[in-house]
């Protein structure tokens, strides 16, 4: 029993201060992705969440370059593109797609250029690998307070305009005959997830900080029916698979090729996909209520009139 | 503080709207008092909805002015509840149907709302009011369309409006769902005090419910009660040429046309045309 014990949590994991540190940001982390992407789900706008997270790549690279922590490098790229996004358009309804490709376009472009000139002019060959897979276990101590700062502003943004935003979500139009600003709490909404998108970029790297913000929401969008509920679970789930990752990493330091150990990013991103397939067939097993098949069709119908 | 007991709820007076150049609305006026059930009658394209949104303050008159409550920016943010066009709610949206309702009472506060027993008894009584207990708790995204017109209506009327606005909540529903929804709303009217602006294409559902009509067509509106606008010649002036009101088996038809030619089953588009039923 106590082999058993041991081959699971290797020795030295409950005492090496870097998997604290992970576990810590890595719990937080998985909140803070949570409660912003249960809306990205919702909203449909897991294309900005996405867009953002690459953008990452371009603020973490700058960031090598002018030799700054790389979550600076993320919070100020990511809040910039955010800012274009609103500015272009994206709470147009024919907008949205479209101003989140063209400042994603735009910023890989500038990341291509940082990575160039870091890669030739600098001796930080790591440093493509570093941003756009990150590692958890690299997190400094010295960066877990600028995380917690993060992570409360984003908490408190939330928090703040949770019932306007859910209103927005259901409808533009019953949000704002009941004098909700529709424009200013969906702004609001995008800055917080610009933050959140930063947040998961430092935890699991800029091009699966997607994965962080859609899937455990994804997931618990499909296992509760609450709004409250889903963002529960949703962290939950966030955490269960941060933490199941970092023991797994930790262990893969006994695995082949021998003495590196595998990517803990690589862990967490496939643990939260067998998350998600878990609960499509928690949703398969429970019965649809079916509506009407005539009211269906004709709602489904445009109704669209001046 | 509520407005001047003795007024009406909605005052809208020579109301013009241009939108891009365009006249939508031209010169209307009608009044609605405390708990009348009006019909806001018109086709598509007549200007129903710039005429709710114009009532709502989601848009500007170019001309003439709305009262709401007497007052011309009401006090109180809930004077009107607002039940808009037909849209499809995700079905995997997660949110039951008690918690939009739940919405309707505190959507537009800061914060998270604190679960409360008086809180889930207004939503609970409300539901009841309805008729929609039996799937208060059923994903809101996954009713069929009458029934989330119905949850639609107790969002709207949990914060006690004095006005309820539909725009066309009966389009998309089969007749015994429409029968239903105007049913309810008449309930709603007469036991709440709740005045009731419905628009509609279609008359024929509303008669024998509406205490007023207000028929718009190409952005000109005349207003009454049904016997004194649904005829020949009140219609003829108000679409500028001539119509006929026909009296089928209890069911009203309005159609434009030379008189020689009438087909009555001629449907909309072909001439002579069928302008409302």
């Amino acid at each position: 029993m106590t082999a058993q014990v041991a081959a699971v949590f290797a020795p030295g994991l409950f005492s090496s201060e870097a998997v604290h540190i992970a576990a810590g940001v890595g719990a937080l982390v998985a909140v803070v992705t949570s409660v912003v992407g249960v809306f990205t789900v919702i909203r449909g706008q897991s294309f900005a969440g996405e867009a953002l997270g690459d953008i990452g790549a371009t603020g973490g690279s700058g960031a090598y370059l002018v030799a700054v922590g790389p979550l600076w490098g993320f919070v100020v790229g990511n809040v910039i593109a955010a800012g274009a996004m609103e500015l272009i358009g994206i709470q147009r309804p024919r907008g949205r797609d479209l101003a989140t490709g063209i400042v994603l376009g735009a910023s890989i472009g500038l990341a291509a250029l940082f990575l160039y000139l870091t890669t030739t002019s600098q001796s930080t060959t790591g440093a493509a690998v570093t941003i756009l897979f990150g590692s958890v276990f690299a997190i400094t101590s010295s960066t877990v307070p600028m995380i917690a700062l993060l992570s409360a502003i984003v908490l408190a943004t939330m928090l703040a305009i949770y019932r306007p935003l859910l209103l927005s979500t259901v409808s533009f139009d019953m949000a704002s005959s009941r004098g909700i600003h529709v424009r200013i709490v969906g702004a609001l909404y995008l800055f917080a997830l610009a933050l959140a998108t930063a947040l998961a970029a430092i935890t699991i790297g800029t091009i699966l900080s997607t994965a962080l913000l859609i899937g455990p929401a994804a997931t618990a969008v499909r296992l509760t029916k609450r709004p409250v509920l889903a963002i529960l679970t949703g962290a939950a789930i966030g955490i269960a698979t941060m933490w199941v990752g970092i023991v797994l990493a930790y262990d893969s330091y006994e695995w082949p090729p021998e003495g590196n150990g595998w990517p803990v990013s690589f862990f967490v991103v496939t643990l939260i996909f067998i998350a998600y397939l878990l609960s499509g067939l928690f949703a398969l097993r429970k019965p649809r209520r079916s509506p009407g098949p005539t009211e269906r069709s004709g709602a489904a119908a445009p109704a669209a009139e001046s | 503080m509520e407005g001047p007991a003795s007024s009406a709820v909605l005052e809208v007076q020579d109301l013009d709207v241009r939108l891009a150049g365009r006249k939508i609305l031209d010169q209307v006026s009608f009044t609605i008092a405390p708990g009348q059930f009006t019909g806001l009658i018109g086709s598509n394209g007549a200007g129903k909805t710039t005429l709710f949104r114009v009532i709502l303050g989601m848009q500007s008159a170019s001309a003439g002015r709305v009262l709401r409550g007497g007052r011309a920016r009401p006090r109180n943010d809930h004077l009107i509840g607002y039940v808009p066009q037909k849209f499809l709610l995700d079905p995997d949206l997660p949110m039951r149907a008690r918690d939009l309702v739940g919405l309707g009472l505190d959507g537009h506060r800061l914060g998270i709302a604190r679960p409360s027993r008086a809180r889930r008894a207004l939503v609970d009584e409300m539901l009841e009011a309805v008729d929609a207990s039996s799937f208060a708790d059923t994903r809101v995204g996954r009713l069929s369309g009458g029934e989330q017109q119905r949850i639609l209506i107790a969002h709207a009327l949990i914060a006690r409006p004095r006005l309820l606005l539909l725009d066309e909540p009966l389009a998309n529903l089969d007749l015994r769902s429409a029968h239903d929804v105007v049913a309810l709303l008449a309930r709603i009217a007469r036991e709440q005090e709740i005045a009731v602006l419905i628009s509609a294409h279609e008359i024929n559902p509303l008669v024998g419910v509406m205490d007023r009509v207000v028929y718009l067509a190409q952005g000109r509106a005349v207003s009454g009660t049904t016997e004194e606008v649904v005829r020949a010649d009140v219609l003829s002036k108000l679409y500028g040429h001539h119509v006929d009101v026909l009296d089928v088996h209890g069911r009203i038809l309005v159609i434009a046309g030379a008189g020689d030619q009438r087909d009555l089953a001629g449907h909309e588009g072909s001439f002579p045309e069928i302008l409302t039923t």
